[in-house]
């Protein structure tokens, strides 16, 4: 006989970049090219970032798919275990000092409230394990790079985790963990992730941008900062 | 023929009662931010407030009088140690209403409180504002409570809001005999005197109610902040027939067993508003042209203003409150005292209740200083405090109608309102019965980490606010036969609260009839400035 009971479970789902801390992916990319090990990589991964950082902002307003598509190809020949090792400093030089003021007590909050707190993001998820960690997320969400050889192949593994997608992440991992989408709360900076926040039954707007702070006040969700 | 005293005692009482007649002016209510002037039915029963009492001639003389002379307890000066802890916790902005002149009350008190303390060699000193879930004060609001000095001294490590959602800042003391929560700020637990600085608006205030709701957390307030306690409440503002006060006595009884704290309350008159609006301190007979034509400007003025602006100038108008006493010492004692002197000012007889009667909203409330006078805070207004100003026996009849002026504008601060709005859009679109409410989401909206941070780290009331502001409401719900919102804008705000709503005050009057028949008898309770009924059956 199966069961029909609901599920009882409750989680909060964080967006990072924006939400949580005030970096994003492009920055620590610019961390591993500037950490790259040679000098002629160190050279020409960084002047080619700098280079690309008009086109990057152009694709992120067209489309954060495509966005994330091109953008992941600059790890392409980074090898895995120095990606590693880099992401505990990059950790400890960038992200933990962009750390939002008040993010570590929204964390508590819904910990506190018995969410499970569960990350989402489109950055990488070894460079972003150290954060969940620091802030003591019980989960995390993360586009993952596909490695050959132990060489980054530039390419991530799908589904690519942005906008509607995290809604479907989300959805699968509250089936896969008996926690109720309408009793969940969704924590997000921008109107990208807008996706994201109806899927819950608990949207919120963090900081959010002009475009999701118009859509929280007709919405009536409530808006946070937490900088 | 009836001597003087007989006569003068008849003026005394009567004075305040004004029966509508032919030729009898109209009458100047509030409509939320602006004004009505109207013609009320001939036999209209109009009730004024008192006169304000005299103010104490020196009010520093009169508080360091009080700490010196107080009640079941010793001088303060004779409390304090060198080196000990102490911490002075302060009523918030939601009172008095509207904000006072400078200097506040509270400032006045602390700058004397704070001499004393320096020169017995105590250092270690916070002041903590006593908001309990209301919500927190900004910097500037503070700043003004206390004057520059003190804020410059003490804020923002010494000076600080209440956090009743902080997990390290609260201590559990023991439950009293009913098994209520008793929790109370950490700072004022581990304090060696705990001093509270409290004004005296309405007999609600005060009392056990200063440390046991102002600097509690949700769990205690749900002994008391909940349907069944409202209902069992004849009038909170009449504390010997107060269920929510009789629960606040035994936890401020227990907080009395394990703190030392001594209470500086302080009674202001009525004095809400002086010239250029002091017409609104007048009755309608005692107008000269020349408030005919102040209030005329009034009108016209705010009737070309958008909202926003009528609010900020509005605000913008301070009471010239008078301290007319002030009491010192052990909770009780000092509290009777308190009470004695507020009901001299605010408490006004009146024969018999009525079938009707007609409230001017105002546009402030004590959760909407500075801010928007939403929907549920007009309902809280309406059956909570208006309703509920009486000395346990309500000016309309078991059944009857009571009458509100407001545009009912469905309108909310964010910041300050954040989970009033999903109360009022979700759960009363859903039902109205405050214990299905309560049962059914109380909890998750004061749980909701959203409405926690806004409240920790904003500037918004507590996730459970809203549902208080719909209980304060249950009694004059369960006893009022119908409310009728004159003037709203809209349909559907008054819907959701269960009212009928008129464009104007004479529908609204007619359509009460309509209910209570031709020959219902109408009260019209003039206020600003606020009064408390003593009907007499």
């Amino acid at each position: 006989m199966t069961s029909s009971k609901s599920p009882a479970g409750k989680a909060a789902f964080f967006d990072i970049d924006g939400t949580l801390i005030s970096t994003n992916v492009v920055h620590a990319y610019g961390y591993y090219a500037m950490n790259e090990g040679s000098v002629k990589g160190i050279v020409g991964r960084s002047l080619s970032t700098l280079a690309q950082i008009p086109l990057f902002g152009a694709l992120n307003l067209i489309d954060r798919k495509i966005f994330n598509e091109y953008f992941y190809r600059q790890y392409e020949g980074l090898t895995e275990d120095r990606l590693l090792t880099l992401s505990e400093d990059l950790f400890e030089d960038v992200v933990k000092p962009a750390i939002f003021k008040r993010a570590q007590d929204l964390i508590d909050e819904a910990r506190r409230a018995g969410c499970r707190v569960v990350l989402v993001t489109g950055a990488l998820d070894f460079t972003m394990k150290p954060l969940a960690r620091h802030l003591g997320a019980d989960d995390m969400v993360a586009n993952r790079m596909q490695f050959v050889g132990g060489k980054a192949t530039g390419k991530v593994i799908p589904p690519i985790i942005e906008g509607a997608n995290k809604a479907n992440v989300i959805r699968e991992y509250c089936e896969a963990n008996s926690i109720s989408l309408m009793k969940s709360y969704a924590y997000t900076d921008s109107a990208s992730d807008y996706a994201m926040l109806t899927v819950v039954g608990r949207p919120t707007a963090v900081n959010p941008d002009i475009r999701l702070r118009a859509l929280a006040r007709s919405y009536n969700w409530p808006i946070l900062d937490v900088r | 023929m009836r001597p003087l005293k007989t006569l003068k005692k008849l003026y005394d009482e009567e004075s305040h009662i004004v029966i509508t007649e032919k030729g009898s002016p109209p009458r100047v209510m509030f409509y939320g931010e602006d004004f009505w002037v109207e013609d009320l039915p001939v036999g209209t029963r109009v009730i004024f407030p008192r006169p304000p009492l005299e103010g104490v001639p020196n009010p520093k003389a009169a508080i360091r009088y009080a700490i010196n002379h107080p009640h079941g307890m010793d001088p303060l000066h004779a409390l304090l140690k060198p080196g000990m802890k102490v911490t002075i916790a302060l009523d918030d902005i939601s009172l008095p209403l509207p904000p006072m002149k400078l200097p506040d009350i509270r400032q006045t008190v602390c700058e004397i409180v704070l001499e004393l303390l320096a020169d017995s060699g105590v250092d270690d000193v916070h002041l903590v504002i006593a908001n309990a879930l209301h919500r927190r004060m900004t910097e500037a609001e503070m700043k003004r409570m206390v004057g520059e000095k003190i804020f410059d001294a003490y804020y923002p490590d010494r000076y600080y809001n209440h956090d009743a959602e902080d997990p390290e800042g609260i201590v559990e003391l023991e439950r009293t005999n009913h098994n209520e929560v008793v929790a109370i700020n950490r700072r004022a637990a581990e304090s060696d005197l705990v001093i509270y600085v409290n004004i005296n608006l309405v007999p609600m205030d005060g009392g056990h109610k200063s440390v046991g709701t102002g600097l509690t957390n949700y769990e205690s307030l749900r002994a008391h902040h909940n349907p069944q306690t409202i209902r069992d409440s004849a009038s909170y503002m009449e504390p010997s027939k107060s269920q929510l006060h009789s629960s606040t006595e035994r936890i401020g009884r227990v907080i009395d067993k394990s703190l030392k704290v001594f209470h500086i309350e302080t009674t202001i008159n009525n004095r809400m508003f002086e010239e250029p609006a002091g017409f609104l301190m007048k009755k309608e007979e005692d107008f000269t042209e020349f408030d005919r034509l102040k209030l005329q400007t009034f009108k016209y003025a705010l009737s070309k203003m958008p909202r926003p602006m009528k609010r900020k100038a509005l605000f913008n108008i301070f009471a010239p409150y008078e301290i007319t006493g002030v009491f010192a010492g052990a909770t009780e004692p000092t509290h009777e005292k308190t009470l004695e002197m507020s009901w001299k000012q605010y408490s006004v007889p009146v024969q018999g209740q009525s079938d009707i009667v007609i409230f001017g909203m105002p546009y402030v409330s004590p959760y909407n200083v500075n801010s928007i006078l939403n929907p549920l805070l007009v309902q809280v207004m309406a059956l909570g405090y208006l309703y509920n100003l009486n000395r346990g026996v309500p000016l309309v009849k078991k059944g009857g109608v009571i009458i509100i002026t407001h545009p009912c504008y469905d309108e909310f601060d964010p910041d300050h309102h954040a989970p009033y709005i999903e109360f009022f859009n979700r759960c009363l679109t859903e039902t109205r019965d405050a214990h299905v409410l309560s049962h059914k989401y109380e909890r998750e909206f004061a749980k909701n980490p959203s409405y926690v941070h806004l409240y920790r780290k904003g500037n918004a009331y507590h996730g459970a606010h809203p549902f208080y502001m719909w209980y304060w409401g249950e009694n004059g719900r369960q006893h009022v036969g119908k409310v009728i919102a004159a003037g709203a804008e809209n349909n559907h705000v008054p819907a959701i609260m269960g009212w009928d709503r008129t464009d104007t005050l004479s529908e609204a009057i007619e359509d009460a009839r309509g209910f209570m028949g031709r020959s219902a008898s109408i009260s019209f309770v003039h206020i600003p400035p606020i009064f408390q009924t003593d009907v007499r059956l």
